[in-house]
């Protein structure tokens, strides 16, 4: 083989190049920051309408789900396995609780790269005031 | 059993004529078709609205139901004819009813303004054509619905539509919106829209926006199902007229004039 000793070279360098993301991160220990959600403050809005673990894990389907049953249903509320009432609704319902949407819908979907589309129709009340 | 080709020919179109003659009969049953719809009077509900054009024209240039209704459901002002979207608005009686061959009718009403709706029709060509039943009619009241979340913005319930009930979304509508009501999603770029008959108020136990919105009660809402609904009583006491009944779209607007 001619060269051999150049070609293992650039080789080694190739591999160490293209691996620095991945060993940076592990030496450097540095991980993106983890979002921090902004929960509801007030007395009466100390439980979700579900467990958190549920909706942290469900809630996009809970969500589909409220959709279909009140625009093809034409159904409007839901209650909580505690008996509570709630209308559902995204805006009025959700954001109603957690007001700061910005803190904690947006924080965690943009740490997990998630992008839903719903905002451009539903309406997110606190930009309306920034407006 | 010893089967000839011909005989096996025969079996086959009887077999056939057979498959398809639910259809037909569907075709035929039409000729009846009083009979039929009026027998199915009460089961269920059939709202319905009945527009009194005299009573509309007492104040011509009022638009009192149309702010109501476009407030309400964040209808954006967009400002030209191209790209407006509308639930309701007015056109001139000559080109609403351009069916209406009665001139002297026409000669009082020719240029005035009447407010126009979706119909809501019993028989709805949108729906027919819609390929995600993003639209559709709700055997439980007759509201021809919307499904925005299935809306693919294909239009063709637009070229369906004989009234132009419907518009679409060319651009985003939020910017025309002047006061958005967070109570309402607004649309986004291409997706269709059109009035809902206020079908939330309605579950809420409300009458529709633009008829709570008429000072001239000239809009009337019920419920055709029941005998004793205002709706029915004016029809019975009046003459009404619908938009291009021939299309046999049956729509469930009326107009007294
Ligand atoms: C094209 C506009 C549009 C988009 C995009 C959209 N929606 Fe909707 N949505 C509507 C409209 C209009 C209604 C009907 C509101 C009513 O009847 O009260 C609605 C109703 C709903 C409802 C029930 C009532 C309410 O006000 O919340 C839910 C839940 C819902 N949508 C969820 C979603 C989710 C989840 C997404 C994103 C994945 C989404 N929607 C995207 C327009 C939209
Ligand atoms: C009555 C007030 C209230 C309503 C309504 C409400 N939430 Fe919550 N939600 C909370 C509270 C409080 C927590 C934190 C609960 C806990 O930590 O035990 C929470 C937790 C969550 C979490 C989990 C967050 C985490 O810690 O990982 C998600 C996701 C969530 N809510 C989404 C929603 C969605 C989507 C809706 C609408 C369908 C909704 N919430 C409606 C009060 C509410
Ligand atoms: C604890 C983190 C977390 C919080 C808080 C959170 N989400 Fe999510 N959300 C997720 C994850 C994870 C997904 C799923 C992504 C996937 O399946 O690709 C998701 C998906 C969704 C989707 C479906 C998106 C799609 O494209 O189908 C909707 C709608 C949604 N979230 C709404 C909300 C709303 C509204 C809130 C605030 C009330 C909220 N989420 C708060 C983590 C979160």
């Amino acid at each position: 083989m001619y060269d051999s000793g150049k070609i293992i070279i650039g080789i080694i360098i190739f591999i160490a190049l293209f691996t620095f993301p991945t060993w940076y991160l592990f030496t450097s220990g540095e991980a993106a920051p983890m979002p921090d959600l902004v929960y509801p403050e007030n007395e009466d809005q100390k439980e979700c309408v579900y467990s958190a673990e549920y909706m942290r894990a469900s809630h996009m389907d809970l969500l589909n789900e409220w959709r279909d049953i009140v625009v093809r249903e034409g159904k409007r509320t839901f209650t909580t396995t505690a008996g509570k009432k709630f209308e559902m609704s995204m805006t009025n319902t959700c954001l109603g609780c957690h007001s700061n949407k910005a803190q904690f819908c947006d924080q965690c979907h943009n740490y997990l790269e998630v992008n839903p589309y719903c905002w451009d129709c539903h309406v997110d009340p606190s930009q309306l005031e920034n407006q | 059993m010893d089967v000839t080709r011909r005989k096996l020919l025969k079996l086959a179109g009887l077999g056939a004529l057979g498959l398809t003659a639910g259809k037909y009969a569907k075709v035929f049953a039409n000729d009846a078709f009083t009979e039929t719809t009026l027998s199915e009077i009460g089961t269920g509900k059939r709202w319905a609205m009945v527009v009194d054009v005299r009573k509309c024209l007492v104040k011509e240039d009022c638009r009192e139901c149309i702010n109501a209704c476009h407030i309400t459901h964040n209808v954006p002002n967009i400002g030209n004819t191209k790209d407006e979207i509308k639930w309701i608005w007015k056109e001139d009686f000559e080109n609403v009813f351009s069916d209406q061959e009665n001139h002297y009718l026409k000669e009082n009403l020719k240029d005035k303004r009447i407010p126009i709706f979706c119909n809501h029709c019993d028989n709805p060509p949108c729906v027919r054509v819609c390929p995600t039943q993003a639209t559709w009619k709700r055997e439980e009241d007759g509201i021809v619905m919307m499904d925005w979340h299935r809306c693919i913005g294909c239009r063709y319930c637009i070229v369906a539509c004989p009234y132009g009930s419907r518009s679409f979304n060319w651009q985003d509508p939020r910017p025309f919106i002047d006061n958005i009501n967070s109570e309402f999603p607004t649309r986004s770029k291409g997706v269709v829209e059109k009035c809902t008959f206020c079908e939330k108020r309605l579950a809420e136990g409300k009458q529709p926006a633009c008829v709570e919105a008429c000072k001239e009660k000239a809009l009337v809402f019920g419920n055709l199902n029941d005998q004793n609904s205002e709706v029915r009583k004016l029809l019975k006491e009046n003459f009404s007229l619908r938009r291009k009944p021939g299309l046999g779209t049956e729509p469930e607007i009326y107009y007294l004039v």
